[in-house]
């Protein structure tokens, strides 16, 4: 209680000493001009810098990224260009090839068309030389046998080979109908 | 039983204990009054070269050289220390500048930053070993940053706001009925004036005076009380694991104090910027 009565007494808590309170704006003073003037500028253009970087990159990020994409597109177009050529190809050569198909069909069908008629005509040659020397040979033997029958020779006689010729016409005629 | 003498008493010494036959030296005032190691005259002017004025000067160089020296690596991949000098900073500026005045805040970084760490290294030096003695405990100090903040918002609500707006603006809040500001309009220019300098200088000082009186108690009781018997070691052990616990909510009240500080300075420069509407 001795304390109390002496505190009370000797000091008081509430003084404001006047050497105290320069010392205490100088220190601060010191402490403010160093972080105000040198610190703190600094420190936050350090930041501004580190913020900047980091954008920056994310910008260049960005851009790269857009490339990769730009390219992308431009290698799927050209794949699909190719695509699309390689079908015209495809498709060029499919219809060349119809035509191809369809000339040699035409060739081979003109050729054995040319074949059958040449084979047709021989065959009608043929034939009509068959057919004469038939005729000479049946009107010689028919002429032969009426001689006989009529017992003259009418071989060189015009008039008798005209008149075979006339009954084998008949015939033909006969045969016809 | 020998006659017990009061700690006041000159034959006792300045930490007694219990068998000394001394009273318990109960830590009053007189504790924030060190003698002063010698006493330098400047322009006729006496400065006590003490305890307080060291450990002022000590924080003065400690915070100054922290942040200059975490300022100067300004590498973009940060090493520790300018990491952690980074962090202080964002902290002023988000937590306190911008979170309080807004985007103009940022002029006043460098003010606030300075204020937050002096007052906290201050404080932090009352549970430092060694220096043990929160700077801010002796009034000068607080009353000395508090008129250099006062000076700060008053000058700039003058400035922006008008010599007379400034007043103004302040005792006449608007949404108030006009009967009201009979009494209100000379309470807020008390406020204004006297109330919030004087609450701001003496809530960091008592803060920091009560806990060295309440620390300073608990660790002289740890020493009086040490003593082979039953009540001596329990009186003793239960001082020290008291002196430990508080010694941690002393840190976290020196912290908060200059956080307060800082935060009540920043609201007041934010009231001078932008007056009320």
């Amino acid at each position: 209680m001795f304390n109390i009565i002496a505190a009370e007494s000797e000091v008081n808590i509430l003084r404001l000493p006047l050497d105290e309170l320069i010392i205490g704006t100088l220190a601060f003073g010191i402490v403010f001009f160093a972080l105000a003037k040198f610190a703190f500028p600094a420190i936050s253009k350090t930041l501004e810098a580190r913020a900047d970087a980091i954008e920056g990159g994310l910008a260049r990020a960005e851009n790269s990224q857009a490339e990769a994409a730009a390219m992308l597109e431009e290698y799927r177009a050209q794949l699909a260009d190719a695509r699309g050529e390689a079908a015209n190809i495809r498709a060029e050569a499919q219809s060349e090839k119809i035509v191809m198909i369809e000339n040699a069909r035409g060739e081979a069908a003109a050729a054995a068309a040319s074949v059958t008629e040449r084979a047709q005509a021989q065959i009608e040659a043929e034939r009509s030389q068959a057919m004469a020397s038939l005729r000479r040979d049946v009107s010689e033997l028919a002429l032969t046998l009426a001689s006989k029958v009529v017992g003259e020779s009418l071989t060189d006689d015009a008039r008798a080979r005209a008149s075979v010729d006339r009954f084998i016409a008949d015939l033909e005629v006969e045969a016809a109908k | 039983m020998s006659v017990v003498k009061f700690s006041g008493d000159t034959s006792c010494p300045v930490t007694p204990h219990l068998n000394s036959g001394c009273g318990f030296p109960a830590p009053n005032a007189e504790i924030f009054f060190l003698e002063p190691y010698a006493t330098l005259n400047i322009f006729g002017m006496d400065f006590v070269i003490g305890k307080t004025s060291i450990l002022a000067a000590l924080v003065s160089i400690i915070v100054a050289t922290f942040f200059l020296a975490a300022a100067r690596p300004r590498k973009m991949i940060p090493g520790k220390l300018q990491s952690l000098g980074e962090q202080a900073y964002l902290f002023v500026r988000d937590q306190i500048a911008r979170e309080v005045i807004g985007k103009d805040g940022d002029r006043f970084v460098p003010f606030l930053g300075s204020l937050f760490f002096f007052v906290w290294i201050s404080n932090l030096m009352g549970v430092i070993p060694g220096a043990q003695f929160p700077i801010m405990s002796s009034l000068a100090f607080p009353v000395a940053l508090t008129l250099m903040v006062y000076g700060t918002y008053m000058y700039i609500g003058m400035k922006t706001q008008g010599p007379i707006k400034f007043f103004t603006a302040a005792m006449f809040p608007p949404g108030v009925p006009k009967a009201m500001y009979v009494l209100l309009a000379p309470l807020e220019l008390l406020q204004l004036v006297v109330t919030r300098p004087v609450t701001q200088a003496i809530r960091l000082f008592a803060n920091m005076f009560a806990g060295h009186l309440l620390l300073t108690t608990f660790t002289l009781a740890a020493y009086y009380l040490i003593s082979p018997s039953v009540i001596g070691v329990l009186g003793s052990v239960t001082s020290f694991g008291v002196t430990v616990v508080l010694t941690g909510f002393e840190m976290f009240i020196q912290g908060l104090q200059a956080f307060i500080f800082t935060l009540l300075t920043a609201v007041y420069i934010g009231g001078s910027l932008h007056a009320e509407h």
